[in-house]
């Protein structure tokens, strides 16, 4: 039964990739990609990736999945101009021809792997009782791998600062997004008075699992990321002004933060990123809740856009 | 290296853990404290940056072997180490002084005036050129190959907001293609990284090397990954974002590009091929990587020698010099085809890089400013630039002077350590092509040269002024450029090897290159190489110049781009599996 299920699931899966690929509109392509990425999760689930699946679902299907979809609305004006300088029947038939050998040479290599696959997961389980955390994703991006997910949290800083320099020069310091307005009583203003305070209970509680059980940080910023743009959407606040100094607060706080306990490990356990024993759970705890304001505040901006509106106050 | 010397780090590794994250503590305090901090603290950090490079240098001075960090004491596979050899420590070193000469000339562009308010350029700019040093500092340190993805990752974000810090309609177009190009790179080495992972159970290099066994699954993963590398170092035919990209940005930002930014992949196929997979790549794949790079040297040279703006000559000039950096894969196998010149074509790669970044980010600071301080860089007009801005223009000589290795120019010794070699090895071939390449580089450095020193028909009039620290930076890099060679065999190297740079055999040479030089200028130029403008009748020539930027013109299209991309991966991995 499982496998006609997961057979289901997966030829599902490529007639979706498909569709995606040669949909002729973009917000179809989209939408067809959004769904997508919430098969995957379920693909994941099957594999017991609970971990990768919440975050297929949150960050590849949801995050990415509405990031496209304020392109595609960008993008509206020029599209049934750009539709008509569609490539040739040729060399859409050379391409097809070119993706099939890729995917053909992508099946090879998975094929030629060895089998078992080797994995350090064995290693992984006996060093977990020194991480003092029992999720061996967290024990991974917070204590074996912790330079990784500091310089990931980076990135993200920097590609807010790469949006941001988007923005025209008059603008600078101001306020990212249009200002959305909405009827007070429509449906859109009644969903974001109801969906924040269970989507904000939900979120803490994905953040706060995260140590012990499949989910963590992301996953959850993404939510309450969500929830903050619903607010906006429905016109009930504006974002933030780039230029307040507590907005940038809350953007470095996690990297930095993060790069402080690291050197507090340097003092205390001598290494750099290091936990003094016995302190382990607590400080991941403070890299946890550092990060999650960047993470919210980030993923949330990326959305809004470079600053657009009310220049130097 | 024997996996049990992996568990335990070395005295002085915690400073490359702190060679990486200083950068990005600037960054992140800058983003935090903004308006007028913003240069305040890039200035702060540049000599502590500075200073921490030296520390490595001197501990790596003092140490037996490379200098070695376990982030969190955990040690590798299951943790990550940082590791600094001679090659990481130099490129360290090299980037240091780099960066701080960039940061000096940037202070006339994004430097805040007093009571001005943040500007959106100046906020981009210095927080960017700290993410990009501290991203090319992990490139240079990580021994991990998934850190070593997430440092390519930094680089990438950081250095394409840079294309277009001036915010026109193209700029905003060069980066869009360069980010995207860039990420097709990313996904092929991610995919290369994936697939070690899965065969290997370690991403960690020196236990990757131990482990590797020449098969089907480690050529298709060193394929991979190394195309995706040649698009991210644009190197030909994988070129199709370097000219406008390089050509459009800010004189600031395109030195931070050129100079710094695709060293950090080159670097990175350095690694792989030489220190990863010395089982696995062999002399006939070694050839790939530097047929690219002629075919680059010849290409990019003969293109830049037709540009009619100083800039985009710049930029043309950086496409062949990658092909440059690409010559010394072939030239680390012997004659039976064992890698055992592996450490001259370490030294002399690192020190075309070192040479390149010096000189060529003083030269495109030098055409920034003569673009700031004439109001335009087209190189017909460029008479009686010479009188006006002596300095500037003394920098994009002695730039040009350095590349083409001239005695005792970084470039000259990497290209004698390289004439060497391809004696020793009998791969005469390549002899043909080192030369050439300098020969070029003579060629559009003849071809300034006859431009500014002319008399102008009518005195210049409405120069702006330009600042003079910014001119001083420029000339400064340039010279440390063609002094590198001394400063290299005061450090690692053999003194010997300068033994004879001073002979009558060595110096001949110049003249001769620039004779070379003066003959390309003159039968491919645009213009002729006298008189100011008008087309002198040269059909032959003039035909072979414009076939060359029509073909360069067809590999800079998407769909030929993103073929040769797919080829390279291709002809690569069959050249490595056919053995």
């Amino acid at each position: 039964m499982s496998t006609v299920v997961s057979a289901a699931v997966v030829l599902l899966l490529l007639w979706l990739a498909v569709w995606t690929v040669v949909a002729r509109d973009a917000f179809l392509a989209v939408a067809g990609f959004v769904v997508y990425g919430l098969l995957l999760a379920l693909v994941w689930v099957r594999l017991a990736g609970i971990d990768v699946a919440l975050t297929e679902a949150a960050i590849g299907g949801g995050l990415t999945g509405a990031l496209l979809l304020g392109a595609v609305g960008r993008l509206r004006g020029t599209e049934a101009a750009t539709a008509t300088e569609g490539a040739s029947a040729g060399a859409r038939a050379g391409a097809a021809v070119l993706a099939v050998a890729v995917t053909a040479a992508l099946m090879l290599g998975v094929l030629v792997l060895p089998e078992p696959v080797p994995t350090l997961a064995p290693l992984v389980v006996p060093a977990m009782p020194a991480t003092g955390v029992g999720n061996p994703i967290t024990g991974v991006l917070l204590a074996f791998r912790a330079l990784d997910t500091l310089l990931e949290a980076t990135v993200l800083v920097i590609a807010l600062i790469g949006v941001w320099s988007f923005a025209p020069d008059r603008a600078w310091g101001g306020r990212p997004g249009p200002r959305y307005q909405t009827d007070p009583d429509g449906v859109l203003a009644w969903l974001a008075r109801v969906l924040p305070p269970i989507g904000v209970v939900i979120g803490i509680y994905v953040f706060w699992a995260g140590a012990d059980h499949p989910g963590g940080k992301f996953q959850a910023a993404t939510i309450l990321a969500a929830m903050w743009m619903l607010v906006q959407m429905a016109g009930l606040s504006d974002a933030p002004r780039t230029s307040h100094r507590g907005l940038r607060a809350g953007i470095v706080a996690g990297p930095l933060v993060f790069i402080a306990v690291g050197v507090l490990g340097l003092w205390a356990a001598g290494s750099f990123l290091a936990y003094p024993p016995g302190l382990a759970k607590p400080l991941i705890v403070v890299i946890e809740v550092a990060l999650l304001p960047t993470l919210v505040l980030v993923l949330a901006l990326l959305m809004n856009g470079p600053p657009r509106r009310g220049g130097p106050a | 290296m024997a996996p049990g010397e992996l568990l335990t780090g070395t005295e002085g590794g915690a400073l490359l853990a702190a060679a990486v994250l200083l950068p990005f503590v600037g960054m992140l305090a800058g983003l935090l404290l903004g308006g007028r901090w913003l240069p305040r603290v890039a200035f702060v950090l540049m000599p502590l940056g500075l200073g921490v490079a030296l520390a490595i240098a001197s501990a790596r001075a003092d140490a037996d072997g490379p200098l070695v960090y376990l982030l969190g004491g955990w040690s590798p596979p299951l943790g990550i180490a940082l590791r600094a050899d001679g090659a990481a420590v130099a490129m360290l070193l090299a980037v240091a002084g780099v960066v701080c000469g960039i940061g000096a000339f940037a202070r006339g562009d994004f430097g805040l005036a007093p009571g001005a308010g943040e500007s959106r350029g100046a906020f981009a700019y210095w927080l960017l050129l700290l993410a990009v040093w501290g991203a090319l500092n992990l490139v240079f340190v990580s021994g991990d190959l998934f850190t070593l993805y997430v440092a390519l990752e930094l680089l990438t974000f950081a250095g394409v907001p840079l294309v277009c810090l001036a915010g026109s309609g193209e700029t905003l177009r060069a980066a869009l293609r360069y980010i995207l190009f860039a990420l097709c790179g990313s996904v092929l080495y991610l995919l290369g990284a994936v697939l070690l992972y899965g065969g290997y159970g370690t991403l960690d290099m020196p236990l990757l090397a131990g482990a590797l066994q020449p098969e089907p699954i480690a050529y298709a993963a060193l394929a991979l990954m190394t195309a995706g590398l040649f698009a991210k170092t644009a190197l030909f035919p994988l070129h199709l974002w370097l000219p406008p990209a390089h050509g459009g940005a800010p004189a600031a930002a395109s030195a931070v590009l050129s100079a710094l930014v695709i060293k950090g992949s080159w670097f990175l196929v350095l690694r792989l091929w030489l220190d990863v997979m010395p089982g696995v790549a062999n002399a006939a794949a070694a050839q790939l990587p530097a047929a690219l790079g002629a075919a680059a040297i010849v290409t990019g040279s003969v293109v830049a020698l037709r540009q009619q703006r100083l800039k985009l000559l710049v930029a043309y000039s950086t496409v062949a010099q990658i092909g440059y950096l690409f010559l010394l894969f072939p030239l680390a196998f012997d004659a039976a085809g064992d890698m055992t010149l592996r450490e001259v074509a370490t030294s002399a790669g690192v020190l075309q890089a070192i040479a390149h970044a010096t000189a060529k980010a003083g030269m495109f600071m030098a055409a920034g400013l003569v673009y700031a301080a004439l109001g335009h860089d087209r190189i017909d007009d460029l008479a009686g630039a010479a009188k006006a801005l002596p300095v500037a223009v003394a920098a994009f000589l002695v730039g040009g002077l350095a590349l083409m290795g001239a005695v005792p120019s970084g470039a000259y010794l990497a290209k004698k350590l390289l004439l060497g070699s391809a004696a020793t090895s009998g791969q005469w071939w390549w002899t043909w092509v080192l030369q050439g390449g300098a020969a070029f580089t003579a060629g559009y450095v003849v071809l300034v040269a006859l431009r500014v020193f002319r008399r102008p028909p009518a005195p210049l009039a409405d120069l702006k002024p330009v600042s003079a620290l910014s001119q001083w930076a420029a000339l400064g890099l340039a010279v440390a450029s063609l002094l590198l060679s001394l400063a290299a065999v005061w450090g690692p190297l053999p003194p010997d090897l300068l033994a004879k740079a001073f002979s009558l055999e060595e110096l001949a040479m110049l003249p001769v290159l620039f004779g070379a030089g003066a003959l390309l200028v003159a039968a491919l130029a645009r213009s002729p190489l006298t008189g100011s403008s008008g087309g002198a009748a040269r059909p032959g020539f003039a035909g072979l110049g414009t076939a060359f930027e029509a073909g360069d013109r067809l590999v800079r299209q998407w769909a030929p781009a993103m073929l040769a991309l797919l080829l390279v991966a291709g002809t690569c991995g069959w050249l490595l599996a056919r053995g």
